[in-house]
């Protein structure tokens, strides 16, 4: 009887062994990671030794002695640095929010006007579309900025609508005098708003659970403009609205928004919504015909095949490619610095030069950049992931 | 159970005499000019938006028109321009040539034009599919090394015989827009096959660190890596050593363009189907072979469109470097508008600028629509 040998396994090179070829390889990377970050840190230290500066932040704590042109909060050029930086992103986020929202209406407004049947109207719209696609960012800005500039002064400004004029000092608005009354409506609004999002959440159970379709979007709409608006009724109307009025050589009344506020909001908005409305437009498109098709065969009214059946779909191919346009817009307005338009960029280029501390100056903007674009990126792909298809 | 039934119940829905004939129906395409009508007029929205359309027109194009065209000054001075009220083309006549080539010296200018002439016979080249083999690849970085010698007259310090050094701070105009824009992309494209591939390894620590590089670049401005480029780099610099600033902000590019490349490489891998992974293991390839026969080929080339999209990008986004002071096309070009001479011909500059910057997206963008038909699977085997 012979048994089968198995012969003695062979002793496998390490170089042969697939995990510790990996653990080798990965270990000498790090290895150059943690040397070439320790040379740059080495070689910065001993730089920075040579032009008399230390690394850390007590530069934040100081007197900025610069003054802020705009801003959400007050700023005076003995606050500090640090103050002035917050200023500088508050102004960020204000041109980025603003930006968000009336690049998204006039995107998609664009996008449908597009696929208009009207020959006109879609080459108008996509006439426009390429031209802006296809020119730089900043050459835009530059342009809006110029033009500004270029209109005349207060006196002969040009009326855009009621109370709004346009002239080479920025553009005038109509706006809310702030009265304390004002609070219980900020706080009717919020509750208005918290209320609408646990009232959507309560209707849509009842509509997976019973199969009714209950008036979700106007019991919303009721609560976020209803109750504020009660308040302010109950309070007897304690608001007054400042209206701009031309006086002498300047307007009073209402609130100012720079020239460079306005050159980059416009910049910004007429650039991305341009590429918001390619988003949209591929999105309808990519909804199959024979959706369309159904729908109309169900007996559906148009507005509400758009409505339930073709933007719901459409939404999912929309989404990710939306997020990262708002995104852009968020990141773009730092281009901000170029036509002085005080934001998160712009305070930090002054405070760079004051300083000299380049090092921790563009460390805190590259941070609140990153953290912007994770926590936005983030909550779109919760977002994203609510609208997906859900499979059964 | 046998009812009888009337039989003019059972047969009521069928006619018991000829109905009339019909009319023939209408020719089924409509005349032009009905055709017209329809389409613009056919309801009462379509014509509300054809009248209104036709309104911004009559409101917009008449004074645009005459201001570019009826009244502009083509070929003159600053004061006949202002005499005649319209455009000053003449100042873009004018400052073209400083427009392409910047400071450049007067005398060596032949080098960069030089430059131009080979840079557009490789394009026109490469546009072509008949010459899409690796030759082209090894003839591009052959050229690029040539256009890099012939501006600055050395190559990785070596100098060239018989041309004089021009420092980099004296290119200028067209030729740092297209330095800036084509090195940034032949540097970024291998990296940013490392930087996909790296995604999606199965290496916690590659595919951790790459992750963290393609996500720290994304997330934030092209503006701070310029300023990391333009501040920080000297200071990680060894005492003593200084990289010249143009390939500084060179550098700041090519890591940008390769993260938003990686990206766009990684859709490509995530596209090839697992069978095609299985189908070369079971070939006994190993990774270097599976990912170099096997996948890239086929991830890089379903990306081609992406890739141009990313590139057109990439080439507006080299506008930035304005900010940092580097003179290519667009801040050579706004530097022209402070001479004193020409004070207040802005708007015809930045037009100048788009119009440049449209042809060239434009036509890169009607090309990459060309490729993604001519690319797509239904019509290549």
């Amino acid at each position: 009887m012979s048994t089968i040998e198995t012969p003695p396994a062979a002793k496998t090179a390490f170089w042969n062994d697939p995990v510790k070829r990996g653990l080798a390889l990965q270990s000498i990377l790090v290895v150059f990671v943690l040397v070439v970050v320790w040379a740059a840190w080495n070689n910065m230290s001993a730089n920075m030794v040579a032009r008399g500066l230390i690394f850390g932040w007590d530069y934040l704590g100081r007197p900025a002695n610069f003054a802020i042109g705009e801003g959400l909060i007050p700023f005076a050029p003995t606050d500090s640095y640090g103050r002035a930086l917050f200023v500088g992103l508050l102004n960020t986020l204000r041109i980025a929010v603003v930006g968000i929202i009336l690049a998204t209406l006039l995107g998609v407004a664009l996008g449908v006007m597009r696929l208009s049947s009207n020959p006109l109207l879609a080459r108008l719209v996509s006439g426009y579309v390429e031209v802006v696609r296809n020119t730089p960012l900043l050459l835009q800005l530059f342009l809006w900025y110029a033009i500004i500039n270029a209109l005349p002064g207060p006196r002969q400004a040009l009326p855009l609508g009621p109370g709004m004029f346009l002239s080479n000092r920025g553009l005038k608005v109509p706006w809310v005098e702030w009265s304390p009354a004002l609070w219980p409506v900020i706080w009717a609004l919020v509750a208005g708003i918290v209320g609408a999002f646990i009232a959507a959440r309560a209707l849509q159970r009842r509509r997976e659970a019973t199969g009714d379709a209950p008036p979700t979007l106007p019991i919303a709409a009721a609560l976020i403009i209803g109750l504020p608006f009660l308040t302010l009724a109950a309070q007897g109307f304690p608001a007054t609205l400042s209206v701009p009025v031309l006086q002498g050589f300047n307007f009073t009344g209402g609130i100012e928004l720079s020239p460079e506020f306005v050159a980059l909001l416009l910049g910004l908005v007429l650039y991305t919504a341009a590429f918001i409305a390619e988003i949209v437009r591929g999105g309808i498109v990519s909804v199959y015909k024979g959706q369309w098709e159904a729908a109309r065969a169900l007996g559906l009214p148009a507005p509400r095949i758009m409505r339930l059946v073709i933007l719901p779909q459409a939404l999912r191919v929309i989404i990710p490619p939306l997020t990262s346009q708002y995104l852009n817009l968020t990141k773009n307005s730092s281009l901000a610095v170029a036509i002085g338009y005080p934001e998160l960029v712009h305070v930090s280029n002054t405070t760079m030069n004051q300083t000299g501390r380049a090092v921790e100056v563009i460390l805190v903007f590259a941070l609140v950049y990153l953290t912007i674009s994770l926590l936005t990126s983030g909550f779109m792909n919760w977002y994203n992931g609510r609208v997906a298809i859900r499979e059964r | 159970m046998n009812r009888p039934v009337a039989p003019d119940a059972l047969v009521h829905y069928v006619a018991s005499e000829k109905l009339a004939d019909l009319k023939p129906p209408a020719s089924v395409l409509p005349s032009l000019p009905v055709a017209l009508f329809r389409t613009y007029f056919g309801t009462p929205g379509t014509a509300v938006i054809t009248v209104v359309c036709l309104a911004i027109l009559a409101w917009t194009l008449p004074p645009f028109l005459s201001w570019a065209f009826v009244n502009a000054t083509w070929i003159g001075t600053a004061a006949q321009c202002r005499e005649a009220g319209g455009a000053c083309w003449a100042f873009i006549s004018e400052k073209f040539w400083f427009s392409v080539f910047g400071l450049y010296p007067f005398e060596q200018r032949w080098r960069p034009a030089t430059v131009l002439v080979i840079f557009a016979v490789m394009v026109a080249l490469s546009t072509q599919r008949l010459f899409w083999r690796r030759e082209l690849i090894y003839a591009w970085l052959a050229v690029l090394a040539v256009m890099w010698g012939l501006m600055g007259g050395s190559v990785l310090g070596i100098p060239i015989p018989g041309l004089a050094p021009v420092a980099t701070q004296l290119w200028g105009g067209w030729l740092v827009t297209i330095f800036l824009s084509v090195f940034g992309l032949a540097m970024a494209y291998p990296i940013g096959i490392i930087l996909a591939l790296g995604r999606r390894s199965k290496r916690p620590i590659v595919r951790a660190l790459s992750v963290a590089w393609i996500e720290f670049i994304r997330g934030v401005p092209l503006i701070s890596l310029l300023f990391i480029a333009t501040f920080i780099v000297p200071l990680f610099m060894p005492q003593g050593v200084e990289i010249d600033r143009l390939i500084r902000a060179q550098i700041a590019f090519i890591l940008f363009a390769a993260a938003y490349m990686a990206e766009v490489f990684r859709g490509g891998l995530q596209a090839i189907p697992k069978g095609q992974f299985e189908g070369a293991e079971s070939l006994g390839l190993n990774y270097a072979q599976t990912m170099r026969f096997i996948v890239l080929p086929q991830a890089l080339k379903i990306t081609i469109p992406a890739q141009v999209n990313t590139f057109i990008g990439l080439f507006k986004d080299t506008t930035l470097v304005l900010i940092i002071g580097i003179f290519d096309f667009f801040t050579t070009l706004r530097s022209a508008l402070g001479d004193s001479a020409w004070l207040g011909f802005a708007t015809e500059a930045y037009l100048y600028a788009a119009f440049v910057y449209f042809v060239a997206c434009y036509t890169m963008s009607r090309y990459s629509q060309r490729l993604e038909t001519d690319l797509s699977p239904e019509r290549v085997r």
